[in-house]
Order: structure tokens, then sequence, then C-alpha cells
């Protein structure tokens, strides 16, 4: 997998706003294969944390009844423009991934 | 019958508290992923049992204050947009549930300083339900809910 994070990051009167779209199959576990009838295993990511300079601004808890190539916005006060922040999540077969983008 | 097993497992482990957690997501997650990650709530089959597992308590306060954006008539279960906003002062967490789910806790949104009451992102919902967030802040859970009508399931195969 290449990147499989797009992060954007848009500073606007105070006020950052993050929203990220990951790739992931969120694969609930409760899913048939259809040809074979056979249960498609749980994959599915169960952490998402955003920090910026060394602070967990956000910290979301996921099941797998988040949809597949989940999207996510929040918004933080305090940063800037220019200013990183760091997007990693991590899924519950202990794959992660993690990208970092500028606040624009 | 493997789904009747974990059942009686689950039941096992939200028993024996610590060593049942080890077992059941030994289990569920062979390799193990996050500590923190809440098993017994997001697995809870009700969603008192989730809310008391995450939260620790399963009242919830209904207040305007709690904001929730979510579609009357989804065509797709399996890609609801949910938008969550408050102005509460100190929220902690914002989580979603959808009630209508096998296992309704959807998400839990925990929320560092400067984090504002805002949260948005699509889940699944296998029927007509509803969709409820809850906001805790301090010791209080506060609650909005909204029903959306689902004509395609988003979680069976």
């Amino acid at each position: 997998m290449a990147n499989p994070i797009k992060v954007r990051a848009r500073f606007k009167e105070d006020v950052t706003e993050v929203k990220a779209l990951i790739s992931h199959p969120m694969e609930s576990g409760r899913r048939k294969d259809k040809k074979t009838g056979e249960t498609i295993p749980a994959h599915f990511i169960q952490e998402v944390v955003c920090t910026w300079k060394e602070k967990e601004v956000m910290k979301a808890l996921w099941s797998g009844g988040i949809s597949k190539n989940p999207y996510i916005a929040f918004r933080f006060k305090g940063a800037d423009k220019g200013d990183a922040i760091r997007l990693s999540w991590t899924d519950n077969k202990g794959e992660s991934g993690s990208t970092t983008a500028e606040i624009k | 019958m493997p789904d009747a097993k974990r059942r009686t497992l689950l039941k096992g482990s939200l028993a024996a508290g610590a060593v049942g957690v080890a077992v059941g997501t030994g289990l569920l997650a062979p390799r193990a992923a996050t500590a923190a990650w809440p098993e017994n709530a997001f697995m809870a089959k009700g969603v008192d049992d989730a809310l008391e597992a995450l939260l620790g308590s399963g009242t919830l306060e209904e207040s305007a204050s709690v904001r929730i954006k979510a579609p009357d008539i989804a065509e797709n279960g399996a890609v609801v947009p949910v938008t969550v906003e408050s102005g509460v002062k100190g929220i902690d967490s914002i989580s979603i549930i959808a009630t209508g789910n096998h296992t309704p806790l959807i998400a839990s949104f925990n929320l560092g300083e400067g984090a504002l009451g805002f949260v948005s992102t699509r889940i699944k919902m296998a029927k007509t339900a509803q969709v409820v967030a809850v906001v805790k802040a301090g010791d209080k859970l506060l609650s909005a809910t909204k029903k959306v009508k689902v004509t395609i399931g988003g979680c069976g195969g």
C-alpha cells in the first residue's frame, strides 16, 4: 500500500479543521463471502490518533461499524497556519499507517 | 454455531473482568491490537451495556446542546454520514451508537485539550434505527437521537 491516508487541515478564524480519508476495508467480521459462504474475518481500524506538537488532539476508537475507506473530520483550537499535524491509525490485526500534514 | 460459542465466551469475559478480557481479546483478535481499545464496550449487544462498559453509565440526559446531523433516509446502510456537534464546555468524548446494529457502539472520539465539540464520519447501519450521539462532559452524559430509515442494510452479506 502506498500512502493510504489523505489529510487536509484548514485554518480559519482560530480553528483548525482536519478532514481525512483512510483507505481500509473495514471488515466488521459479520459479512459473508457471496461465493464461498464463508465469513470474512474482521479487519478494521480500532484507533485513529491525531497529534499536534506532541499533544494528542483527538483519539478515535472505532468498531467495524465505521464505513469502508473511513472518513473523519474534527476541529481544534490553538494551532496556526504552517504547523504540522500527524495522523496515525492501528487496526485489529496490528497493521498501522500514519502521515503528516501542514495546516493551511 | 461459532456465533453461539462466541456469545458464551463474551458473557464469560464480562463476568470474569480482567482475565476474561484477556481471553476474549486473544480469541477475537489473535494478534491483539491496542490495549486501550474497549473491547467489552464494542462487543456489547445492547446499548446500555455498551455505554456502561465505555463510559461507566448508561444513563443519558437528552440535551438540546447536542446536535446530530444524519440523513432521514439512507439508501445505502453501508455509508451513512453522521456529524455530531456540541457547544458544551469540557467535552471528554463524543460517542456514536446505531441502536439497530448487532453491536450498537460504532465509535467514540476522545477529545484532547483544544478540541471542539465536532466530529464527522460515516457509519454502517444494519437497518432502520436510531442514531444516538452521546457527549461526555465531566460526569454528565448528554445525548441526542435521530431516526434514520435504511432501505438497504449495510452490515450483513
